[in-house]
């Protein structure tokens, strides 16, 4: 295998890893057996300063870049075993971003070149547009998704384009039109189900527990139900408690669900795209403060295997597992753990349920030692999901109990300072390195 | 409707000699009900139910066997001994179900009636397939069924909602619970016709249900329709039904549909009584097939869960876990 290295001006690079097939890898044993699942874009290292966070100015930095063109066809391909992490090292770079190791035939040229930048609300509503152009069954329902263009854009000019009844505006009555959309997946359409916030998901759990995911199964498997249910949640800027929710953790028991957690606009495109093909209901969590991340995404139509998790920042000692916001408080603070000589492999676990129990267990395998950062609450979160997931499966590897970092048991208060007490912050997280490490 | 009733009847029987187990809600006395209006459905057209979804199934078109079986538990039901008594589903013959929970399936008729409406104005397709939701009078306190009423009305959906007014609500009376009883006067409030109807008469109910579904297939919307009818049985095989006056059940055991049709049809001539006894030996038939059916296997238990068995994730091993051969035998870890 060659691999061809590409530095920007600041010391950023892709691996492109070339290889005689292409095709067949991703379902090949070979392919499956792949020490690191490296998927998603390089929009690791995109966000900064994320604790003095102005959604308005962020952008992704230049050195942001993406290898060249992935296709969906030829999915993806790590390169094999550790070697790869190793060879993607150059010192102690700190500027390390994600890399999705693709196999290419025909390509070989520099990232720039293809490629546009988005926004990640743009992102979502590419993949959304191009999912409907693919297929008329596919449509939109919720709060002002239609002439309002949503509440975050990320439904704009869809309605222009594809009519009042394809992006349809709905009263505001969450568990109806929920129940609608999983009446009209039963007879034939695939909606996309948008909950403004998805705090008002709340009002809809009764069908989304016992009709969205119970329903394939009560029936005997006779009715699919491939709905999308999407939303942005998480804690915003000063938006109070109840606009604040994760209601990842409420929806993770209800078994016959997928959920999903977008953090990139690579991400997001290629989940919403992913997420509107598959026949399973998968509930699509956005975050509020994350819409406006910007990133150079390929041209070419991809998607994201809902399944899997994100490797954004290879490493040696530490596991940390994160996702959605809290991925770039993590990469925050993976900035100052490597000034002090540490080494964090950073997983963006992307797939909520399940877990990807491949990736997370291959680098625990290999790190020893585990750091959970989420936004969840501490009581029955993500974390705590993951948490007993990790000890069940990979105790023997463990130098040191599985530490979780999650936000305080509180309702999210509306003061600036002590809504920044109440989520994970960068310090935070630098603390608990040095701590897992000694 | 005998074949309801005889249904019902046996379901009655089979429970006590233990043969079905959980909740069971039996429809008897409500049958023109369910055959005024199924009857004059397609196949295509959909039916949306309740717990008390036995004769809805039946009189859709899902078979005896599969019915019965479904209540035994048996591989062989409508849904795989997955569903039960509460969740009947039939996808060939558009029955979408069978819902637990009060009220949960009026949005789901609702988004049977929106696939309707969108295949023909944005597929573009030959489409006039109406949907009728049954539920009851409990179900017109909940919320979820003002939130669809509007939506129906809003959006000129093909749906007609019959709420099947038997006047109780397990031990709760419609009269204790309901600020304004008349539920058909709410169907004018949202911008639809609401009519009120003698649920015990089948001819009056099918002469109503007849212009409601003409009015559906034409588009031009929802119709709300309140059939007055009676449960001679209590809420559910669990119920001693001790709260019910003994004079109301004979004031509507005196105006039983069935009694009165078959009195019609052998003075008329159109049957003999031969001909509807045999409508029983279907339903003997029925038991004989769910006992002979076998109960489901291990295998079973995780195979429906997701349509798409990749969604149980990938294992600590790189394989996806239904490629697992334990997960196919229904032992592996979760």
């Amino acid at each position: 295998h060659k691999y061809l290295f590409i530095f920007t001006e600041e010391i950023n690079f892709t691996a492109i890893l070339t290889s005689p097939s292409i095709s067949p890898l991703r379902h090949s044993p070979w392919g499956k057996k792949m020490a690191a699942r490296i998927h998603g874009g390089a929009g690791a290292g995109a966000a900064t300063a994320l604790s003095t966070f102005n959604p308005k100015k962020l952008v992704a930095p230049s050195r942001t870049n993406l290898p060249a063109a992935r296709s969906s066809k030829r999915c993806i391909v790590a390169a094999a075993g550790s070697d790869a992490s190793k060879s993607l090292r150059v010192g102690h770079s700190q500027k390390l971003i994600a890399n999705a190791a693709v196999a290419t035939k025909a390509e070989t040229s520099a990232t720039t070149g293809t490629g546009h930048e988005l926004l990640l609300f743009e992102a979502l509503q590419e993949g959304l547009e191009e999912e409907m152009d693919r297929d008329p069954h596919v449509c939109v329902m919720g709060e002002d998704v239609g002439h309002y263009g949503g509440s975050y854009k990320v439904t704009k000019g869809l309605a222009d384009k594809f009519g009042d009844l394809r992006v349809l505006d709905t009263p505001i009555c969450e568990n109806a039109f929920t129940g609608m959309g999983i009446g009209a997946a039963m007879t034939g359409l695939r909606p996309v189900i948008e909950g403004m916030n998805m705090g008002f998901l709340l009002l809809a759990f009764n069908q989304i527990s016992n009709n969205c995911g119970m329903l394939h199964y009560t029936s005997g498997g006779q009715f699919t139900i491939p709905v999308v249910i999407r939303g942005p949640g998480g804690v915003g800027r000063q938006l109070g408690a109840e606009h604040s929710q994760r209601l990842e953790s409420y929806f993770q028991s209800i078994p016959g669900i997928q959920m999903v957690a977008c953090s990139t606009p690579y991400n997001a495109k290629g989940l919403m795209k992913a997420a509107i093909r598959s026949e399973n209901p998968v509930i699509l969590f956005e975050h509020v403060l994350l819409y406006n991340l910007k990133e150079k995404i390929p041209d070419e139509e991809y998607i994201c295997n809902l399944e899997e998790a994100e490797m954004v920042r290879p490493g040696e000692h530490i596991t940390i597992l994160t996702y959605s916001r809290m991925r770039y408080h993590v990469m925050q603070a993976a900035k100052t753990l490597v000034n002090k000589g540490y080494d964090p492999e950073v997983i963006d676990i992307r797939s909520l349920k399940p877990f990807d129990l491949y990736t997370i267990g291959n680098s625990v395998k290999k790190t020893h030692r585990v750091l959970i950062v989420e936004e969840c609450m501490r009581t029955g979160g993500i974390g705590a999901s993951l948490t007993a997931a990790i000890n069940e499966n990979f105790h023997d590897y463990l130098d040191a109990p599985v530490m979780c970092l999650s936000s305080q048991d509180v309702p999210t208060p509306y003061a600036g300072t002590l809504e920044e007490w109440t989520v994970v912050q960068p310090a935070q997280i630098v603390t608990a390195v040095e701590q897992l490490c000694q | 409707m005998i074949l309801g009733r005889s249904f019902e009847d046996m379901c009655a029987q089979m429970y006590y000699r233990g043969k079905m187990f959980g909740f069971v809600h039996l429809y008897n006395g409500q049958e023109a009900v369910s055959t005024g209006f199924i009857k004059l459905l397609t196949k295509s057209d959909s039916v949306v139910s309740t717990y008390r979804d036995h004769v809805h199934a039946l009189s859709k078109g899902v078979s005896a066997r599969a019915v019965m079986s479904e209540l035994f538990g048996k591989v062989t039901g409508c849904c795989r001994g997955q569903g039960g008594s509460m969740h009947m589903f039939s996808k060939e013959h558009n029955m979408l179900g069978g819902f637990a929970f009060i009220g949960e399936g009026i949005p789901v008729a609702t988004g049977a009636a929106f696939t309707s409406k969108y295949k023909r104005e944005v597929l573009k397709q030959d489409c006039d397939d109406v949907t009728v939701a049954f539920f009851g009078d409990g179900t017109c306190n909940n919320g979820q069924f003002y939130e669809c009423l509007n939506i129906a009305a809003l959006y000129k959906l093909p749906i007609i909602f019959v709420v099947e007014n038997n006047l109780w609500a397990i031990g709760m009376s419609h009269l204790r619970s309901t600020s304004d009883p008349e539920i058909w006067k709410k169907g004018p409030a949202f911008g639809m016709p609401g009519v009120h109807v003698d649920g015990m008469d089948v001819l009056k109910v099918r002469e109503v249900a007849k212009e409601a579904v003409t009015r559906a297939r034409r588009g031009e919307g929802p119709t709300l329709v309140e059939c007055e009818t009676y449960r001679f049985r209590g809420h559910s095989l669990a119920d001693p039904d001790e709260l019910r006056d003994a004079a109301e059940k004979a004031k509507y055991a005196a105006r039983d549909t069935i009694t009165a049709l078959k009195k019609y049809l052998i003075e008329n001539k159109l049957a003999n009584e031969g001909e509807l006894k045999k409508i029983d030996d279907l339903v003997e038939e029925a038991v004989e097939f769910a006992d002979a059916s076998p109960q489901p296997g291990r295998s079973q238990l995780l195979e429906n869960v997701f349509a798409d068995p990749k969604g149980f994730g990938i294992g600590p091993d790189g394989r996806y876990r239904c490629e697992d051969p334990k997960f196919t035998e229904g032992t592996a870890q979760v």
